[in-house]
């Protein structure tokens, strides 16, 4: 079963949910937990793994044999994405506009290009002490390309069968999230009760529902804002399968790099129901 | 002093990394105070399109909306396709399906690279441009809103960025305006960019967590990688002293200057729930003043950086 915890706002809870339902679940089952926000992952500050296995992200960009190239310039015809611009006799080629597709390669009438490595960010795993296998991906600072290290990440740290999978995707409704979402059994979106929270908890449930992934929500910091939330929900038949009330105490220690778990316990058994009544729901789906 | 009439308006922009440290919350602030003094009128900026918030707290009036067609699919006619499969084998994307020698492209794993296009030996694909998304012009009581809406699990949200930034510092020029306001996206990735490029400063909203934290250092990198000078504004200040402590040591060893501490309150939230930035909501109260603070501290450095395009 691969859970993965979004939302469309940032900040409205998502690493805390999911670090505490990968505890939750570690301490009777094997999990696997990905860290796919790489634009700022932070998974690793909750639950702590050993990160002692690196590998670089890279995307296959263009090199030009200038002694070959016959300047007909059908490379940059045919890149969609600017990446390649002839300049006289000079190709020249915008590694960070590149998406790695290999269409001028393939297209190139000399057979004058070949591939490079480009970085754009390193994958790093290791296990924690609770038995945890985490993964994360980190984006290279100035590199513009979240989505092919989080398929890089997904494709280099494969669950084992007997495993639970939970992701951690970054927040937003485009491509990056799209292609955490990619592949997972279920979305967990995590939603605070205001304005805010709402107009993006809309979008990323438009999101879900497009890519046919059964979802529910958590509303955290539960006390502020409004009813707005709670009635968007119940309108579309989206389940709530957690309340978590605003608590200032719980908000410090959170700060601190601690487990919601860990800071009220009784979160265990919230966290084990909302796991059996996604897993009822997939169940369900499955007959 | 920001001069009407200048070569170009001043882009300041509201950057965290993190999600959810209150960018918008003190970019609605921002624009509120901006909005009172003639030298600082602004055009805003949301850049955040994925999830643009900043609509909800300055009443905007729609004056305009356009498809905004960012990217393209590739599209296989039945009719033409012989079943060869070559295009399945030089998509990197794994964005073609087949069943049963049925080929067929999936509209959400598809980059629009014509790749497939240009290889198939039946002529049987084409490229067909898609919607990306809407942008929009508003008028704002804070001064004209240019904010965008990607269609959820679209592409090319850099583009959108910059495109909706182009049309904001057009109106700038032609419009005397001497700022424009930025709220940016989360992140450190492609809207980011898009959104710190050309920026003559950025505000780094941080909150004093250990997430918050570690985010702030990878925006403020990006944002130097770029050649934007910054200013640390730390939120919610108040909710892990030694977090707070961490980011003055961190922004002192760094040369890089506080423009402000703004409490933990929940009138923040509150004044979200009525559309309203804090600053209108509670004006008396220490948010709100912590904010004015903040924004003077923000106008002074703003109004010392000097555009690389001015002279003496």
């Amino acid at each position: 079963m691969i859970i993965a915890v979004a939302s469309g706002k940032g900040g409205t809870g998502k690493t805390t949910i999911a670090t505490s339902l990968a505890l939750v679940l570690a301490s009777h089952r094997s999990v696997c937990f990905l860290d796919c926000d790489v634009e700022a992952p932070n998974a690793h500050l909750f639950l702590e793994p050993m990160l002692d296995v690196r590998k670089l992200a890279v995307l296959p960009v263009p090199q030009i044999d200038q002694a070959r190239c016959q300047h007909q310039g059908t490379c940059a015809k045919v890149c969609q994405f600017n990446a390649i611009a002839i300049a006289g006799e000079t190709v020249l080629v915008f590694p960070d506009l590149c998406h790695g597709c290999g269409s001028c390669m393939l297209n190139c009438p000399a057979g004058a290009i070949i591939e490079q490595p480009h970085r754009l960010g390193i994958l790093e795993s290791g296990r924690a002490n609770t038995g945890i296998r985490f993964a994360r991906g980190v984006l290279d600072i100035g590199q513009p390309l979240a989505v092919p290290v989080i398929r890089q990440l997904k494709q280099w740290f494969r669950p084992r069968p007997d495993e639970t999978v939970i992701i951690d995707a970054p927040p937003g409704t485009s491509c990056p999230t799209v292609e955490s979402l990619q592949g997972a059994d279920y979305a967990l979106l995590v939603t605070e009760p205001t304005p805010f929270g709402l107009h993006d908890l809309r979008l990323a449930y438009e999101l879900t529902r497009e890519l046919g992934l059964p979802t529910g929500v958590i509303i955290n910091r539960d006390g502020i804002g409004d009813s707005g939330t709670r009635d968007f929900c119940a309108s579309v038949d989206l389940p709530v399968l957690l309340h978590i009330p605003l608590d200032r105490a719980l908000t410090e220690g959170l700060a601190q790099g601690v487990p919601l778990v860990a800071l009220r316990p009784q979160y265990t058994a919230h966290l084990w129901r909302v796991l059996a009544m996604i897993g009822h729901r997939l169940r369900e789906t499955a007959c | 002093m920001l001069k009407p009439g200048g070569p170009a308006a001043k882009q300041l922009v509201i950057l965290s990394g993190k999600g959810g440290s209150g960018k918008t919350s003190v970019c609605a602030a921002f624009c509120h105070l901006a909005s009172l003094s003639e030298r600082a009128r602004a055009v805003l900026i949301d850049a955040d399109v994925d999830a643009s918030n900043l609509e909800l707290v300055v009443a905007p009036h729609r004056v305009e909306e356009h498809e905004f067609s960012g990217g393209q699919l590739a599209v296989i006619n039945p009719a033409l396709c012989a079943g060869c499969g070559i295009c399945a084998d030089v998509c990197r994307f794994e964005a073609v399906l087949e069943w049963e020698s049925i080929y067929t492209v999936n509209p959400i794993a598809c980059e629009g690279c014509a790749a497939c296009q240009t290889q198939c030996p039946e002529d049987a694909i084409h490229m067909e441009p898609q919607v990306a998304g809407r942008w929009f012009r508003s008028d704002s009581r804070y001064g004209p809103l240019f904010h965008a809406a990607l269609t959820p699990g679209a592409e090319n949200s850099g583009k959108l960025v910059a495109l909706v930034k182009q049309l904001a510092g057009q109106m700038a020029i032609d419009n005397a305006y001497p700022l424009m306001i930025v709220d940016g996206p989360p992140g450190i990735g492609c809207p980011v960019i898009a959104a710190v490029s050309g920026a003559d400063l950025a505000v780094i909203v941080a909150e004093p967590t250990v997430s918050g934290i570690a985010d702030m250092q990878r925006i403020l990198r990006t944002v130097e990688h770029f050649n934007v000078s910054a200013l640390v504004c730390i939120n919610k200040a108040d909710i892990y002293t030694a977090g707070r402590e961490e980011i003055e040591v961190f922004c002192g060893d760094k040369g890089l200057a506080i423009a402000g501490r703004i409490p933990f309150d929940l009138a923040v939230p509150e004044a979200m729930s009525q559309g309203e930035p804090i600053t209108v909501y509670e004006p008396g109260g220490r948010v709100s003043q912590a904010l004015h603070e903040t924004w003077e501290h923000v106008l002074a450095v703003l109004n010392n950086t000097r555009r690389s395009d001015e002279t003496d």
